[in-house]
């Protein structure tokens, strides 16, 4: 039965029960029930579906798991071919049972007969390319007999599940209406469930981070098992090639991520934390009324846009200026200048915003005591205002920096592709977030060590703008707990 | 204490107080200074955007518009039809191979009967002109009606991205010097047509609803197919995040007691709030794609990707939207007799409900415009062709977003695509420009100051 249906049907049996249990109660006459009668409803609805479907979800989960691992049994090592490994055979095996089931349900072949062909007798490969599932050499006898098994296991898994899950439904459904009672206490139930499903929503925060951390160390480890560690961390080039035999050092990355970093904060941070000063101290509420709100559509903008910006307009311009036919510096539009220039402009209503609101948290009276003693007011900003919320700013900064290190679409439209480390902000670098889409994007293999490499660069730049992040948030509240 | 001396000699005042000496003018040039940097900041800023918005219009208002030919083309009984009988599944026999001379006979009669000259001799020398995708076009229409065939009908084709970018001005006889598929021949004959109203820009629907296309027709290629891609993660994300996000907010705000456990929830939401946003894509190809198996670029992978990243956002906010309810409003509801949860349920979050869901819009419209963790889940090089043909298939079955298909458009070698490119920006940032305005609009109408 298709799962859908399944929770339908689970669904249906809640109202149903919702409804019996409020009439259990209202029906009952005589004393006054406990709770009102919603809360009956509820509680017998709250039982026939979270039971029913914590299972469904756990075992859509696990199901696949417990298949693969006894059809990965079935295959022994000596009916691998040259040059595959268990995985590529485990994929064969799932598109077979994936290109029977649609030979099935397009009414080429029965069911029966579905599991019970054997490659001798039939061409499975011509069967299932009617079915429009193409498959790339012949299927050897054991990779039919796995897919098989595969399927029919999964078959077997599916009916149980309906039948837990149905159980389940009706189990809670049988329990919940017979515990309603006029003194059965509806709302505390019904409120500790609540309760606990509250706290499940708020942990889901917990799981994603643990799901980041396990999906990058995972991976993390299996590059390690097959590239070294010191060659990673040791080496100054970067040439993957999927051909074997590449040199992934991470240093040319770094300085390309670092290079256009700095750039951007230097187009930012004078920007930005000009705008915010005249915006908190000088600007009259109408023209910060509309300043503000115009300054931040560019932190609305999405990057992607800015990438586009980079690539065909900034860039094109940067040549025309320092590339061959000006000052000779430029080979091509994409360049760390490009991307850095661009990123610059992103950052400043995140930088500006932040600075804003950490100038106006200096409490007034510091202005007004330096004002007292005849302080203009740009010395005003500049000698107590400015030294005061310096260690917000600098959090502030902080924060922009972890953005232009985390920052990929302008990089990977804007940076170029080459892996140097140069000091000519013209040249074209790359840098880590960019090679993490360009090593994943392409047609590897997932167990080579060139596309694993993208999980321990992904470690990297979760690890350093994790640290830059909790510093950065560290200091903004230090420094608010001062003159709160 | 001790009385302050002053022993040093006292600064001498010379002139005037109403005359400003040299140091109160060197004073007043640095305030005066000061307050000019501040406005050229903001002018900077201010500028960058104005750049930024018209590099935008200005390169993408052409995409709207397309040229188009306007060919009577003669539908022959002998290549459509050899049997006679009109019978559907012989007309399906003829490809779109059987339409192309048909089409181009029709244009060179056209140019014959305008009376233009030119140096093409044959029909086939006049296929630069037209789009490779009008074979199919005239196909599906004569499929349609197959009562026609044997009259000589007049399609509005498409014409090729060269022609439409000489129109547009993109295309110069001087860029196509070393163009194979097209010669100044051809910029003449287009040209002449123009001059006789055959060859025409229109309004581009095609574009807006349209599907992508592959590599060498630009001028066939849309949004429409990707717009439903990003619409179906939209509707991930707003089911998911919503829900998950207010339930979550509600427990830390209202009923988590001061603990280890409550504070390591925030921790982590304020630090996955600043995750970048392609670590959230590696969890989506490690966590969803290579552990549960879910189908690789479809859009039910791509929101829930996008689910996870809007959360902290939409979370932070809902929180600040129930700190805004004072808590007389608890503690009327309490006083009353209410349950804690009746108060929360019945009091605060509806009056919370506003600013809630503008924080939603806004987070939605962060997760409509986002590209980096799409690319890492496959939602890019899929050539996004085809409409999902109902709900389950347009959340299961593979296709692109927006923003993933301006960057692949982007990608592409013909210049005809970053036109593309530049027009898909502006219908993104349209629909960024709607939420936004919704987003402000609600909280304009709805919020309440205590």
């Amino acid at each position: 039965m298709p799962v859908v249906w399944l929770i339908l049907i689970v669904l249906v049996l809640a109202v149903l029960g919702f409804i019996a249990g409020r009439m259990r109660v209202t029906t009952a006459g005589g004393a006054r029930p406990h709770s009102l009668p919603n809360y009956y409803g509820w509680n017998v609805a709250m039982k026939v579906m979270v039971p029913a479907f914590l299972a469904l979800v756990i075992w859509l989960l696990v199901q696949p798991f417990v298949v693969d691992g006894k059809v990965t049994g079935m295959i022994d090592e000596a009916a691998i071919p040259e040059g595959s490994t268990l995985g590529l055979v485990m994929s064969d095996v799932r598109r077979v049972a994936d290109g029977l089931d649609l030979a099935v349900s397009r009414g080429l072949m029965t069911a029966d007969s579905a599991s019970s062909i054997r490659t001798e007798s039939t061409d499975v490969r011509d069967l299932l390319a009617n079915a429009g599932v193409a498959l790339g050499s012949n299927v050897s006898p054991q990779v039919l007999e796995a897919a098989q098994a595969y399927r029919g296991m999964n078959h077997t898994g599916n009916l149980w599940m309906t039948v837990v899950v149905l159980a389940l439904a009706l189990g809670g459904l049988a329990w919940a209406v017979r515990e309603t009672t006029l003194e059965f206490r509806a709302r505390n139930a019904v409120e500790g469930g609540v309760r606990i499903l509250l706290l499940a929503a708020a942990s889901i925060a917990i799981l994603t981070t643990i799901g980041i951390v396990l999906s990058l160390i995972g991976n993390t480890v299996r590059f390690f098992d097959l590239y070294s560690v010191s060659k990673f961390f040791g080496s100054f080039t970067w040439s993957p090639s999927f051909g074997g035999g590449s040199e992934l050092g991470i240093w040319p990355l770094l300085w390309g991520t670092f290079y256009i970093s700095i750039i951007a904060l230097i187009v930012a941070v004078p920007i930005g934390l000009f705008a915010a000063v005249y915006l908190s101290e000088y600007a009259s509420p109408r023209m910060r009324a509309w300043a503000k709100p115009l300054l931040e559509v560019l932190a609305g903008i999405p990057t992607i846009v800015y990438g586009l910006f980079a690539l065909l307009t900034v860039g094109p311009l940067l040549l025309t200026v320092f590339g061959r036919d000006g000052l000779g510096w430029m080979q091509a539009g994409t360049a760390v200048m490009t991307a850095g220039v661009v990123m610059g402009i992103m950052l400043i209503p995140f930088v500006s915003s932040l600075s804003d609101d950490i100038i106006n948290a200096v409490p007034q009276s510091l202005r007004d005591g330096s004002y007292g003693l005849g302080a203009t007011h740009s010395e005003t900003i500049k000698q107590v205002i400015l030294p005061a919320a310096l260690p917000g700013i600098v959090g502030a900064i902080l924060l922009a920096a972890s953005r232009a290190i985390g920052e990929t679409m302008i990089v990977v439209m804007g940076a170029g592709a080459a892996a140097r480390l140069s000091l000519n902000p013209f040249d074209a670098m790359t840098t880590v977030t960019a090679k993490i889409v360009s090593q994943l994007t392409g047609d590897a293999d997932f167990a080579s060590p060139e596309a694993l490499v993208a999980f321990a660069l992904g470690m990297t730049l979760f690890v350093m703008t994790l640290g830059l992040n909790i510093f950065a948030l560290y200091i903004v509240r230090k420094y608010r707990e001062q003159y709160d | 204490m001790t009385d302050a001396t002053f022993t040093g000699e006292s600064p001498k005042r010379h002139g005037s107080l109403t005359a400003s000496d040299a140091r109160t003018k060197r004073r007043n040039a640095s305030e005066k200074r000061f307050r000019i940097y501040g406005l050229a900041a903001i002018g900077a800023g201010l500028f960058f955007l104005v750049v930024l918005l018209s590099a935008i219009i200005s390169n993408g208002i052409g995409a709207f518009q397309q040229t188009f030919i306007q060919v009577p083309v003669y539908l022959d009984p002998a290549t459509l039809d050899k049997n006679g009988n009109r019978d559907p599944a012989d007309l399906a026999k003829v490809s779109t191979f059987g339409y192309t001379p048909l089409i181009q006979t029709g244009l060179y009669q056209l140019v014959r009967d305008a009376g233009i000259e030119t140096d093409y001799e044959d029909a086939g020398d006049m296929k630069a002109l037209i789009s490779a995708s009008a074979a199919a076009k005239v196909r599906d229409w004569t499929l349609a009606h197959p009562d026609r065939i044997g009259d000589t009908v007049e399609f509005e084709i498409l014409a090729s991205s060269r022609v439409d970018g000489y129109l547009k001005g993109r295309v110069t006889r001087e860029s196509i010097a070393e163009d194979r598929n097209i010669d100044a021949g051809h910029l003449d004959l287009t040209d002449a047509l123009r001059e006789s109203g055959a060859l025409h820009k229109s309004f581009n629907a095609e574009f807006i609803f349209g599907s992508d296309a592959s590599e060498s027709r630009a001028e066939q290629a849309g949004l429409g197919v990707s717009m439903l891609g990003s619409f179906f993660m939209m509707l991930v994300v707003l089911f998911l995040a919503l829900p998950i996000g207010v339930a979550a907010s509600i427990y830390l705000e209202e009923f988590a007691s001061q603990n280890k456990f409550t504070d390591f929830i925030e921790v982590n939401i304020s630090n996955l709030a600043a995750v970048p946003s392609i670590v959230f894509g590696i969890l989506g190809l490690a966590a969803f794609i290579q552990f549960a198996h879910l189908p690789q670029s479809a859009p039910i992978v791509g929101g829930l990707v996008l689910t996870l990243m809007t959360l902290p956002t939409i979370i932070i906010s809902t929180r600040a939207s129930l700190k805004a309810v004072p808590p007389s409003i608890r503690d009327a509801a309490l006083g009353v007799g209410a349950s804690k949860m009746q108060a929360v349920f019945h009091h605060v979050l509806p009056l919370a409900m506003p600013g809630i869901l503008t924080g939603t819009i806004i987070g939605l419209a962060q997760a409509l415009g986002e590209t980096a963790p799409l690319l890492l889940i496959g939602m890019v090089g899929y050539i996004a062709t085809n409409y999902p043909d109902g709900l389950v298939s347009g959340f299961m079955s593979p296709n692109s977003a927006m923003p993933a298909q301006i960057y692949e458009w982007a990608k592409r070698a013909d210049p005809a695509y970053y036109e593309r490119a530049w027009g898909g920006i502006i219908i993104l940032l349209v629909f960024l420009l709607i939420m936004n305005v919704i987003a402000i609009v609600l909280r304009r109408k709805f919020e309440r100051r205590w």
